[in-house]
């Protein structure tokens, strides 16, 4: 049983993360319609930015984090301004082969800056909680309760204020929303800015808990991508849903099975729902 | 007594709620124009989409000379003889005319990969046949003059006849035309009006769509008007001109007010 | 279909150029480097059918290449299989693996098909890594050794080497030509073109994808064996995300559905970067922003630029 919360933990841990990069993802993809295949760059970016902050800079853990928000804000909303934006009109081919080309930018140039060697991410939140036999990290309780945070943020963003509504609207209906008035360039600006943000947040959290390395995102963005089709592409709640399961199926199969079998989790579940349902499983078919 | 070139039975297509089809019986007879109208959103495209496979219907049949293809995927229907053209005329962009037309002569052809890399006698016979009947059918829409331009740099009225002429090329039996004079002048509706009883005079059956009362009332041989998904009335021009519950459904029933 | 007879000199020249490049340029390091380009060529030929004709953008191109590669490798080192039958095997291989990955890749279309077939790509990487038995893991395979002979032809120096790439490469060239001038070509472009109405007249489209996407495998799956067989290495990093991603640039920066544009966008970058190797280290990041104003400013590449060419100069 203590094996079974043990690990429940740390799923739930493991899920904040998925979720927070899935809903980067899902964002663009309901108001742009591009899948950013430079979105797990993005997410590797935020984990680098926070490092350097942490370990040349020596600020705090939540400094580094909210200049890799910044950082990666910008940086994703340069993604739309210098590149998407002028692909509007052409075939999704050209966003995804473009997304593609910022990927591997970003990577090499992550390669060139750090080298390709694993970097540890030192953290203030080194001590244990021992709640019901259960040891966690404290840097473990703080992902889980940064990424609520965030959602919740991310939640009253889209619900309460003009912006958010604006992207919701954009989302469901792209020429509607032009029509009413809302100026989608703008939209589409910031829901990249904030995808940014997201990545960052979720980047900066892993760190201490992973390594950081150019390549740490592309596992990740597959991870995100699978959990976005099942959950929907465009749906916010979809993406939350799909990374806590996703997570916790992965660290229950790890523990009870094996790690290899862990592994092929999501891969099996985007054949399953290709060969089932191949426009989502929660989403409306056409 | 044979059974007509395509009988509907029972048709329904519902979306969730909506029942854009809803329990329709019709039949198109061999060598007469048939046109099915209707107020906007009254089901008539989407009678096309179901009758040409590319929805499933929800309820009831379709069937082509006697035999059920309720079901069949667009391209197997295509290859038993039913061409169709689309509301909003789709040709095939980044292509010249002629080479538009040339593709819809596909599905009478066999040649595959190895015919293609041995360059085969049938390959060769084929495909110069495919170009020959292009070339026939574009005359016969009378847009062959137009044959190496870009289908994107032709007026509407040549791209409806290319379209026209795409969907003969296949020699189909039945032609489905879904609004072929939505967005033409007056002049070029009689144009096409003419092309479409010569379609007819060369023995292939239409069921026709359109809006434009005229030309329909000129054209057709039986009219059925469809109104929210339901055949509100059947009949001869004459019939359908007069018939009251015609007027109402396209006065959206104001008339009772 | 003939070729015009300008196109035809052309041609010949070209091939006759081929053909006496290792005859005129006595550098054994840069005869390597254009047979490295040739095989890479082979299967960017392959990734142009299915994006450039068909219109779907398959990212499992360098898993595909990968297969072949260890598959030949595997063959041919740890069975002692003759190259002979062991390249053809490796194209079967990995054309029927094609056709079993299409069967569900091919339940989608546009973004779903490329996101699907990353992870096809993703996934066949971690199984050879995981795959040590057979594969050699993270450090590949060695020992591939180099084609037997046959009769009088001998196949251990470079120079015969390179003439047995270029044959394969004119062998694809050839076949991309002349399915693209043909019906299945038509047919090809038409779905690419609009699925709906190649449906609507008859086509197949489910059947002409999976076809597509089968030729597109077999030809990486040419290019990965002959790549290991003139390596007499393959590795991992061969069948991996990055590998479709250089195929990617050279197929952009050549020209889309273009018959020239996957040729001379390979030789043109690797050429290029076999100049540049003191910058080997950018290379990345280099190519991403290069791609990126490719997209943007000339989505035809050099072939879409030669064909505006022309017209400019009768004016
Ligand atoms: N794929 C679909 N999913 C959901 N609803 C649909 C679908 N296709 C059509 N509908 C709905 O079915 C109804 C009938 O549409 P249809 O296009 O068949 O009308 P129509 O008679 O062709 O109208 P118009 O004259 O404007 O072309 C409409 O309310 C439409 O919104
Ligand atoms: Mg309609």
């Amino acid at each position: 049983m203590t094996l079974f919360l043990q690990q429940f933990v740390n799923g739930i841990a493991l899920g904040s993360v998925y979720s927070l990069v899935a809903l980067g993802l899902t964002l663009v993809y309901g108001v742009l319609k591009v899948p950013n295949f430079a979105h797990g760059a993005l997410y590797m970016a935020g984990a680098y930015v926070s490092y350097v902050m942490l370990t040349s800079f020596g600020a705090s853990y939540i400094v580094a984090m909210a200049v890799s928000v910044v950082v990666l804000a910008v940086l994703g909303g340069s993604m739309e301004w210098l590149v998407f934006r002028r692909l509007e009109g052409k075939t999704p081919v050209h966003s995804m082969i473009a997304a593609l080309g910022l990927l591997f930018f970003m990577e090499g140039t992550a390669d060139v800056i750090w080298g390709p060697t694993f970097r540890q991410v030192p953290t203030p939140f080194d001590g244990v909680v021992t709640l019901l036999g259960v040891n966690i990290t404290e840097q473990r309780i703080l992902v889980i309760v940064a990424a609520v945070v965030t959602m919740v943020g991310l939640y009253l963003l889209l619900k309460r204020t003009l912006v958010g509504m604006s992207i919701e609207a954009m989302a469901q209906d792209r020429e509607g929303a032009l029509l009413v008035g809302i100026d989608t360039r703008r939209v589409a600006l910031l829901t990249f800015a904030i995808s940014g943000a997201l990545a960052a947040v979720a980047g900066s959290l892993i760190a201490p808990l992973l390594l950081v390395f150019p390549n740490m995102g592309e596992l990740i963005i597959l991870k995100a991508f699978v959990i976005v089709i099942l959950g929907g592409m465009g749906s916010v709640p979809g993406a939350i849903l799909g990374g806590y399961l996703l997570a916790l199926a992965e660290t229950m199969a790890g523990t009870y099975v094996s790690f290899a079998f862990s592994e092929l989790i999501a891969f099996g579940l985007l054949v399953l729902v290709l060969v089932i349902r191949p426009t989502g499983l929660f989403q409306k078919g056409v | 007594m044979s059974a007509p070139l395509l009988r509907v039975e029972h048709l329904g297509m519902h979306f969730g709620g909506l029942k854009a089809v809803d329990d329709v019986d019709l039949d198109v007879p061999e060598g007469e124009i048939t046109a099915v109208i209707g107020p906007n959103g009254a089901g008539k495209s989407t009678f096309f989409n179901v009758v040409s496979g590319f929805c499933t219907p929800t309820t009831g049949r379709v069937a082509l000379n006697g035999v059920d293809v309720t079901g069949l995927a667009p391209h197997r229907i295509a290859r038993l003889g039913v061409a169709r053209t689309f509301q909003t005329t789709k040709l095939f962009p980044e292509a010249e005319v002629l080479d538009n037309v040339i593709i819809g002569r596909r599905q009478h052809t066999k040649s595959n990969v190895l015919d293609a890399i041995l360059r085969t006698k049938r390959l060769r016979t084929e495909a110069a046949e495919c170009r020959e009947r292009a070339r026939q059918a574009l005359e016969f829409a009378g847009v062959l003059h137009l044959e190496a331009l870009p289908v994107g740099s032709i007026p509407q009225e040549a791209r409806k006849r290319v379209a026209i002429a795409l969907a003969l090329v296949a020699e189909p039996q039945l032609l489905l035309l879904d609004e072929p004079a939505a967005g033409i002048n007056e002049e070029e509706t009689s144009g096409l009006t003419a092309l479409i009883r010569k379609v007819v005079e060369s023995g292939i059956a239409v069921c026709l769509v359109e809006h434009k009362m005229r030309m329909v009332m000129d054209l057709s041989d039986r009219i059925v008007v469809l109104n929210q998904g339901k055949k509100i009335a059947e009949g001869t021009p004459e019939e359908i001109r007069g018939d009251p519950t015609v007027i109402d459904a396209y006065l959206g029933g104001s008339s009772h007010a | 279909m003939r070729l015009p007879p300008a196109r035809g000199v052309a041609l010949s020249l070209l091939l006759l150029t081929a053909i006496l490049f290792p005859l005129l340029v006595d550098n054994p390091y840069l005869v390597s480097v254009v047979i490295t380009a040739y095989v890479t060529a082979i299967a960017v030929y392959g990734l142009d059918v299915m994006l450039g004709y068909t219109g779907e953008l398959s990212l499992a191109q360098g898993g595909f290449f990968g297969i072949g590669g260890y598959s030949a490798g595997i063959l041919m080192a740890t069975y002692e299989v003759s190259f002979w039958i062991a390249l053809p095997a490796a194209v079967v291989m990995t054309a029927a693996l094609g056709y079993v990955i299409g069967l569900a890749a091919l339940r989608t279309r546009g973004d779903y098909f490329a996101i699907f077939t990353l992870a096809v790509g993703v996934m066949i990487v971690i199984i050879i890594e995981r795959w040590e038995g057979v594969t050699g893991g993270t450090d590949g395979l060695i020992g591939i050794p180099p084609p037997s002979s046959i009769g009088p032809l001998r196949f251990d120096s470079l120079t015969a080497q390179y003439y047995l790439v270029l044959f394969f490469l004119v062998l694809t060239i050839y076949v991309v030509w002349s399915l693209v001038n043909s019906l299945v070509g038509r047919t090809f472009v038409a779905v690419r073109n609009s699925e709906e109405l190649a449906r609507a007249v008859g086509i197949d489209a489910g059947k002409t994808h999976q076809l597509s996407f089968v030729i597109s495998a077999a030809l990486a799956g040419l290019g990965g064996a002959l790549y290991a067989v003139f390596l007499g290495y393959i590795g991992p990093a061969m069948g991996g995300v990055q590998m479709t991603f250089m195929m990617l640039v050279y197929l952009m920066i050549g020209g889309v559905a273009s018959l020239a544009g996957p040729l001379v966008g390979t030789l043109l970058v690797t050429g290029l970067m076999q100049f540049l190797q003191a910058f080997a280290e950018y290379q990345m990041m280099a190519l991403g922003p290069i791609l990126v104003v490719v997209i943007i400013f000339f989505p035809k590449g050099l072939a879409g630029l030669a064909k505006l060419l022309p017209e400019r100069w009768r004016r």
